[in-house]
């Protein structure tokens, strides 16, 4: 929270750069003294390793681009050649290769938090929002990078994506030559995809900074939804959030090195170890696993332009979501309603998820044939995942907006350290508390 | 709450993982190689005997356009030998490229000529392009196999299988001329069914024949060559070929979890130690 500052610099060279570059002022209000709320969880400390996600994909990024190709004829083969020939390279490549699907598996848990508890709702729709446009470019910036290396997949999934846009009526054909830099993806595309791959982490840096500012202007959220009321209800960023961060990171670090270092091609797809050949189309295009959710709801929607719509509009909503819950509650912890919701909302977004990776017309029950709707018989994953995205737009545009009106809400503690007080670690010795749930 | 739903996740995720094999080929037999596991590391004599199957028999088709004869004197390599620690100097990987002609030009006098290969040469290729590959084969590129074993879905595995699965074709089943039938390729052999549409027989078709034989081969350690001996060998030459640096990355990653692990530990520790007197 931006308040007074505490900062006390001393006298001889900080005074001197306080008075005219107040740099270590804003360091240490922004990371030490910043007051968090004294009940955060470990959901909570998926910003931190989000920061750690996206500065190792920058410098392992920086170091591969020292020794990559972005050229049709060479990519595939320089990719080996990192994996082959460069010191450490094979490190550098499963690293950052990896990397992506941790960053993912950590936004989505970062922003499944945030839907928890409420974290969009005033005053941190602009903090949310931000966060959305993060992990917007977060998926252009995926995308351009699982195209690099000139795989199978690599190739013809960029071919399906960018003909994404071709969808849209009038204006689809040009962008679509426009952003491919021709009437097909060759050469030309690999070559922009390369560019803004290495350009736009940097906005993602920049729009974390926005993220990190807003998020300091209004303060943490924390799993009651309350705000903070006294300084009993806070603690100091250092030690107590940097430590606890420090910790969830390394525990973090374990599950990613885990991948990296012996199941380093498990999250990816064995087609992308054959060079890209535009005149052979794998029998099955996949996107990476963190778009399969999307995938499946693009494919959903029986019109291809309005498949589209409901793709994009599956990220668009999410803008939308501070205005779309009526609930004064923040927190879903007070809001039993909404849990019960919200978990099928989680388990929609896995069943998409497995979805996106099936052959549409695949049953989901093998050996049972039912009826056909819309050319699709009922028991196949076309339908499961029509059931899914349906209750996915349900979620957001019917359930969120009435839930508030029509749920009568558990009581919410009058400040965070009144239940964090009845803590078994806050009680005298001896007197038993009721186990309560940790954070 | 929370915690239920990552269990749940968890649960989905592991379901979720074989949904992306498709096909209907059989599922490809288990072979106990000795790369396998967090602490598996290469039969070197499985590699070499890997590496003469491919120089005997699928050398005469297939290209490894990312190895060169060097590669194989590496640490970890097929013949890799602590004296040399500089591949280029070890005198069997210098006597094997010396058996192999590559490409080159005279710079005297600028013609194309052939020259016995030296250990930084890459592997030669057995066709002088892909249109002469496929003229070669009935129209069939032979794919490159450098990096097969990582490109197929089952990996050494399902090469092993592959190299030997190749059957009878069943009663209904009408192979087209210059193809094969195998009941491991992941294909689509419904064209030539004449059964019942819903329980195609297994496999695909693929326009290279069955290549092992017992005997095929003769490995200089005395191994029995038989075919199944010979796939085995050869297919995890593939994946030594495909991930060379395998070994090295296993104990690297030994060391950085170990190191994890107490770091983790530490930290806490520290988290405990910070947090005592406060509730949370």
């Amino acid at each position: 929270m931006s308040g007074h500052s505490t900062y006390e610099p001393k006298p001889g060279f900080s005074r001197w750069l306080d008075q005219r570059l107040p740099i270590t002022r804003l360091v240490w209000d922004s990371f030490v003294d910043y007051p968090t709320p004294r009940n955060l969880n470990y959901w909570y400390t998926f910003g931190g390793i989000l920061s750690l996600c996206l500065g190792i994909q920058i410098v392992s990024g920086i170091v591969l681009s020292m020794h990559y190709t972005a050229s049709a004829g060479e990519a595939f083969a320089s990719v080996e050649h990192i994996m082959r020939d460069v010191n450490y390279g094979w490190l550098l490549r499963y690293t950052h290769a990896n990397g992506a699907s941790m960053f993912f598996i950590a936004v989505y848990l970062h922003m499944f938090r945030g839907l928890y508890y409420g974290s969009y709702k005033p005053p941190r729709e602009v903090l949310w929002i931000l966060g959305c446009v993060i992990y917007l470019l977060m998926m252009a910036t995926a995308f351009m990078g699982y195209v690099l290396p000139w795989g199978q997949m690599s190739f013809h999934g960029a071919v399906v994506i960018t003909n994404i846009i071709g969808a849209i009526p009038v204006v689809g054909g040009p962008i679509l030559t426009w952003l491919q830099g021709g009437f097909a993806v060759d050469n030309a595309t690999l070559n922009r995809f390369f560019s803004l791959h290495y350009l736009l982490p940097f906005m993602i840096a920049g729009v974390v900074v926005l993220h990190v500012w807003a998020l300091h202007v209004v303060g943490q959220n924390n799993p009651t939804g309350i705000d903070p009321k006294s300084k009993a209800d806070t603690l100091p960023f250092t030690p107590y959030a940097t430590v606890k961060d420090g910790f969830a990171m390394s525990v973090f670090l374990i599950l990613f090195a885990v991948f990296v270092f012996y199941m380093p091609n498990a999250l990816g797809h064995a087609d992308n170890y054959i060079e890209a050949n535009p005149l052979v189309t794998p029998a099955h295009i996949v996107p990476e696993w963190y778009f399969l959710p999307f995938y499946a709801i693009l494919r959903a929607v029986p019109d291809k332009v309005m498949g589209v719509v409901a793709m994009f509009g599956a990220i668009g909503v999410l803008f939308a979501l501070p205005w779309l819950d009526t609930s004064k509650v923040r927190s879903m912890r007070y809001r039993p309603m909404a849990k019960l919701y919200f978990v099928i909302l989680v388990v929609a977004c896995i069943i998409l998820g497995f979805c996106g990776a099936k052959l549409p017309d695949d049953q989901v029950i093998p050996g049972l044939e039912t009826f056909k709707i819309l050319e699709s018989d009922l028991n196949s994953f076309v339908w499961l995942s029509r059931l899914a995205t349906l209750y996915y737009f349900a979620y957001f545009l019917v359930v969120m907006p009435l839930l508030g009106l029509l749920e009568t809400p558990l009581e919410t503690p009058e400040t965070i350290a009144s239940p964090a007080l009845s803590h078994p670690a806050a009680m005298p010795a001896g007197a038993m508390a009721a186990p309560e749930k940790k954070g | 709450m929370l915690r239920k739903l990552t269990l749940i996740a968890a649960a989905l995720t592991l379901v979720a993982g074989p949904a992306l094999a498709a096909g209907t080929a059989k599922h490809p037999y288990d072979i106990a190689f000795s790369f396998e596991g967090p602490f598996g590391k290469f039969d070197q004599g499985q590699l070499q005997r890997g590496y003469k199957v491919y120089r005997e028999v699928c050398a005469a088709c297939h290209s490894m356009k990312l190895l060169s004869f060097r590669n194989l004197g590496d640490k970890g390599g097929p013949f890799y030998d602590a004296k040399y620690k500089n591949p280029n100097d070890n005198p069997y990987v210098k006597a094997l490229a010396a058996e192999l002609e590559v490409p080159d030009i005279d710079t005297e006098t600028g013609d194309a000529v052939t020259r016995p290969a030296l250990p930084a040469d890459r592997f030669p290729s057995p066709y002088k392009n892909d249109y002469a590959a496929r003229a070669g084969n009935g129209g069939a590129l032979p794919p490159d196999l450098s990096v097969i074993a990582k490109g197929r879905e089952g990996g050494p595995e399902y090469l092993a299988s592959y190299l030997l699965g190749y059957e009878a074709p069943p009663k209904g089943l009408t192979v087209p001329t210059g193809q094969y039938y195998n009941t491991y390729f992941p294909g689509d052999v419904s064209a030539g069914w004449a059964g019942d549409k819903h329980t195609p027989p297994p496999g695909g078709f693929v326009a290279m024949g069955p290549q092992l034989e017992d005997d095929k081969v003769t490995f200089d350690d005395g191994t029995k060559s038989t075919a199944r001996q010979q796939a085995e060998d050869v297919a995890a030459f593939m994946m030594w070929a495909a991930e060379p640096k395998m070994e090295e990355r296993k104990e690297a990653g030994f060391a950085v979890i170990i190191y994890l692990v107490l770091f983790a530990g530490l930290l806490y520790a520290s988290y405990r130690r910070v947090w005592r007197n406060e509730s949370h």
